[in-house]
């Protein structure tokens, strides 16, 4: 063995020659191995699969001048971006490459940033500075930021974006729904531009529950919301029997009663299903209430809660006292005050009564509660933080009650504990949370929602928004949320808009729903008289729309004081109503009128002036425009719609002066009727 | 020595043996019978953005070769990495039905679901089904789409949005008639959705709408034309996405 090794010393460094040239022979070996590990790196791999794969294109010149070899970066120090991703995805800014599938080599798809002012981390995340597929994509050890997947990159975007954005559904989806699902009730969440996010969800005050409804109803409610109406966003607290039970006692003992909350008429709750359909009907409740049908489907609106069973919930003085007047119970209530007659009371309510279903409660069976019960209940109301959501007299809003999530969409991973067989990224861990939350630990308050996959995919886009890089940016790459507007008309017919909830459908000044047409503007736009005779008896302008506005049975008194503040404060700076006059324009001006009309910009398309002829469903009907509009309002509204009425779906033709006194001329002259029939000949 | 390294074999691989059969999915489902022939009930053509979930289940049936519904026939999902099926396999249920919720991948373009079961000889049959997936700019034409053209554009009526498209002299191309609109290049399309139908001597029945929509838009809503179209339009890009 000995003589084997010093054989080989002999052979290798026996002389000074030998000697120098073994160890220039290591040293130059040595020397190769940066080289080498450089050739056979991943993105010089990458680099010549694109070039072979673009040699036999017909556009191969003008990519192979676009090509740069070697590492690619780009630096954009106030981002904190330093991506590298570009020295393999070669094509991304190549745009004759849209058919090639193979990756890393397609074109990135059109979006409204310059890919060298944004990186590619700010919205995709990963690690930009690796330059090996697996660093950049995955988690390692050192980094934990995978790439995001593509259903949640709409996150990405809301950085930056504080408001809805029209190119991103799912984040604008998710956003609503943390506010609307309540979330936020008990989760705070802080805003990068100083905003705390708002719920926008009214849960009903409990302190004078008793009067609404029985114990029975409560404690069915408690153990399953969704089993009495599926619509319902009342989550599942997976309540045991007996908390159930000494929850719904505390409800019942804590409450007081409201005088006039219910009330017997004198007219008897009539039974009468046809006449109740028909005032249901009318008064368009549909617009807002929802009730599942015989084939199990939801019909109607989300406005108000689901109408399915309410004749199993609420008592009869109950509901008579809310038909008639549901401010009283409820001040803030977004239903609006139909000031129906007692025999209309009498018909709607036998008619909601008898929407009940006799399984609900028949299994329910309560003895009356002891104290010790109504004790255990009230610490239970205030462990679970019922109060984050409803108004409970005698019990606090907590504050804090659940953890903030201003910064969720940067949680670390190594502070996240996650469920066995879970994949370990943050997006799974969110997502996860919604979707099970009492199982990732015993003893968990949150409770159970009954979101629909496509949901929890949204608010999980909408909660990775919220991350460090929203507060870090820079300013001037923040775009702000629309200014959000708590306009409340003023004096007494602002007082009666209150009770008439108009701004639970109509916008004016930014505030308000959007279920009908927004009203800033209405004062310009409509002549007094028709809007009078609207309030008085509402017909429908859409032949199409299922929604329309209800008919509230206001006095003369009441129509006078709305009609006069509209006409009054609701007045556009652009449109000066007495600057064109109502009628009297010239045969030849409305024949010309006619002829746009129907010709050059073919109006009979989407509006119907000849109720005989014309068949257009989409704008409103304008046989009577010429009573129901004001000829300046017509005119500045052919120049350009949207400057009037953002959002309007009409096209704006930009009319020339001469075209759009034409027409304003041939629709002023319709005025329905007989004066209809004239301007035609 | 010997003994020991065969039994430290033996060991090793019940171990691998034990931790891979811990998987939930391994355990393979065993069908109970075997159909003819896989039909569609729902679910096929859909739209939805890269990445996210179709709308609507994809739902198929298994038949026999009379026509009857196979109840335990074993159904299996396919499609391109990046598509996720829930379940990706199952047996079909008493009415003969597979459903199963479907995320399309992160690349924009068409996705074909292969569909397959066993017949009785143990042969393959199967069933193509097409999806769509639509990026950040289609995403946008969709909603321009809804907003603006689909109430004279989409024949089909809801209960929230009655179609024009009856009512209108000259009827208007809904945007899924490839035969018709793929013969359009983009530039006569931002055409006529600019200056409207008369600019290509089409009817004024279509309105211009250079003045309520910007550039971008109408890009957007070409690029959705070009999504939705069937055929496929070749100017979509890759007809099937391949991620």
């Amino acid at each position: 063995m000995k003589d084997k090794l010093s054989s080989l010393w002999q052979k290798l460094f026996g002389d000074s020659v030998r000697a120098f040239g073994v160890i220039s022979l290591v040293f130059l070996a040595s020397m190769a191995i940066a080289p080498a590990k450089n050739f056979f790196s991943e993105w010089r791999h990458y680099q010549h699969g694109y070039l072979s794969m673009i040699r036999n294109r017909s556009e191969a010149n003008t990519l192979r001048r676009h090509f740069q070899g070697g590492i690619q970066q780009i630096w954009l120090p106030e981002l904190g971006v330093v991506d590298r991703c570009t020295s393999c995805h070669v094509g991304l800014k190549e745009a004759t490459l849209t058919d090639v599938a193979q990756q890393p080599y397609r074109k990135h798809p059109v979006i409204p940033h310059n890919l060298d002012q944004f990186g590619c981390t700010v919205c995709h995340r990963g690690q930009g500075a690796a330059t090996t597929v697996a660093e950049a994509h995955s988690s390692t050890l050192a980094w934990e930021q995978p790439i995001l997947p593509a259903k949640f990159v709409e996150s990405s975007c809301g950085q930056c974006h504080r408001g809805p954005l029209p190119g991103t559904p799912q984040l604008n989806l998710g956003r609503n729904l943390l506010s609307r699902s309540g979330c936020v009730h008990c989760h705070t969440v802080r805003l990068a531009d100083g905003r705390t996010m708002k719920a926008t969800d009214d849960p009903p005050p409990l302190s004078h529950i008793a009067d609404k409804t029985s114990r029975e109803w409560i404690y069915a409610w408690l153990k399953d919301p969704q089993a009495y109406a599926v619509t319902s966003t009342m989550p599942n607290f997976k309540l045991t029997d007996d908390d159930a039970r000494d929850i719904s006692a505390f409800l019942i003992a804590n409450s007081t009663p409201v005088s006039g909350d219910s009330i017997t008429l004198s007219a008897k709750a009539s039974s009468d299903p046809t006449a109740g359909a028909s005032l249901y009907g009318e008064s368009f409740c549909a617009s807002c209430h929802a009730v599942q049908n015989a084939a199990g489907n939801i019909v109607g609106g989300d406005v108000g809660p689901e109408l399915t069973r309410i004749g199993s919930k609420v008592k009869p003085a109950w509901l008579q006292a809310w038909v008639r007047n549901p401010r009283v119970y409820d001040p803030p209530t977004a239903m609006p005050h139909y000031r129906f007659s007692d025999a209309q009371v009498a018909t709607l309510t036998g008619f909601l009564l008898a929407k009940a279903d006799s399984d609900l409660l028949t299994n329910v069976h309560l003895d009356a509660a002891t104290p010790e019960q109504i004790a255990h209940g009230k610490r239970l109301v205030s462990d679970y933080g019922c109060a984050s959501c409803h108004e409970i007299a005698g019990i606090k809003k907590p504050e804090n009650f659940a953890p903030e999530l201003s910064r969720i969409g940067s949680k670390p991973i190594t502070q996240l504990i996650f469920l066995t067989g879970m994949p370990q990224t943050l997006p799974d861990y969110i997502a996860g949370k919604i979707k099970q939350p009492r199982a990732f630990a015993p003893g968990l308050k949150m409770p159970q929602y009954t979101f629909a996959p496509a949901q929890i995919d949204a608010l999980t886009t909408a909660l990775l928004s919220l991350n460090d890089r929203s507060y870090s940016l820079p300013p001037s790459l923040a775009v702000a949320a629309p200014p959000e507007s708590d306009y409340q008309p003023a004096g007494r017919a602002g007082k009666l808009m209150t009770d008439l909830a108009c701004f639970s459908c109509h916008r004016i000044n930014g505030h308000g729903g959007d279920m009908a047409p927004d009203l800033t503007w209405e004062g310009s736009s409509v002549q007094r008289e028709w809007l009078v005779q609207f309030f008085k008896n509402p017909g429908t302008l859409r032949p199409a729309l299922i929604r329309r506005m209800p008919k509230f049975n206001l006095t003369d008194g009441e129509v006078s004081e709305l009609t006069d503040y509209m006409m009054t404060v609701y007045q556009s700076p652009a449109v000066d109503r007495d600057s064109m006059p109502l009628s009297g324009y010239s045969p030849g001006q409305i024949e010309l009128g006619k002829q746009l009309f129907y010709g050059k910009y073919s109006c009979q398309g989407c509006h119907i002036v000849d109720t005989k002829t014309d068949k257009g469903y989409i704008g409103p009907t304008l046989t009577h425009v010429g009573s129901r509009l004001t000829a300046a309002w017509i005119y500045q509204w052919m120049k350009n719609p949207q400057a009037l009425r953002p959002g309007a779906i009409e096209p704006n033709r930009a009319l020339n002066d001469e075209d759009a006194r034409a027409l304003t001329a041939f629709l002023m002259s319709q005025k329905g009727g007989g004066k209809q029939e004239a301007a035609k000949k | 020595m010997n003994r020991f390294a065969s039994g430290a074999l033996v060991l090793s691989v019940a171990v691998l043996a034990a931790s891979c059969s811990r998987k939930p999915d391994s355990a393979p489902l065993k069908p109970t019978a075997f159909g003819a022939v896989i039909v569609e009930s729902s679910g096929g053509k859909q739209i939805t953005q890269t990445g996210t979930l179709l709308p609507q289940p994809v739902v198929v049936q298994v038949n026999d070769e009379q026509g009857a519904a196979v109840t335990g026939a074993l159904v299996e999902f396919a499609a391109a990495p990046g598509v996720t099926f829930d379940p990706a396999s199952a047996l079909t249920d008493s009415s003969g039905q597979v459903t199963t919720n479907v995320a399309l991948g992160g690349m924009a373009g068409r996705y074909q679901i292969t569909v397959s079961t066993l017949d009785k000889t143990h042969k393959k049959v199967e069933l193509k089904i097409e999806e769509i997936a639509l990026g950040y700019q289609q995403t946008l034409g969709r909603r321009l789409n809804d907003q603006y053209c689909e109430r004279c554009h989409n024949p089909e009526s809801t209960v929230e949005r009655v179609s024009n498209y009856d009512n209108l002299e000259v009827k208007p191309h809904p945007f899924t008639e490839g035969e018709t609109l793929n013969k359009f290049s983009d530039t006569d399309l931002t055409a006529i959705i600019t200056y409207g139908g008369p600019a290509l001597n089409k009817s004024a029945l279509m309105p211009a709408w250079g003045n309520t929509l910007k550039k971008s838009d109408v890009q957007a809503l070409i690029a959705y034309i070009r999504a939705v179209s069937d055929p496929p339009s070749r100017s979509a890009g890759p007809v099937y996405a391949k991620n």
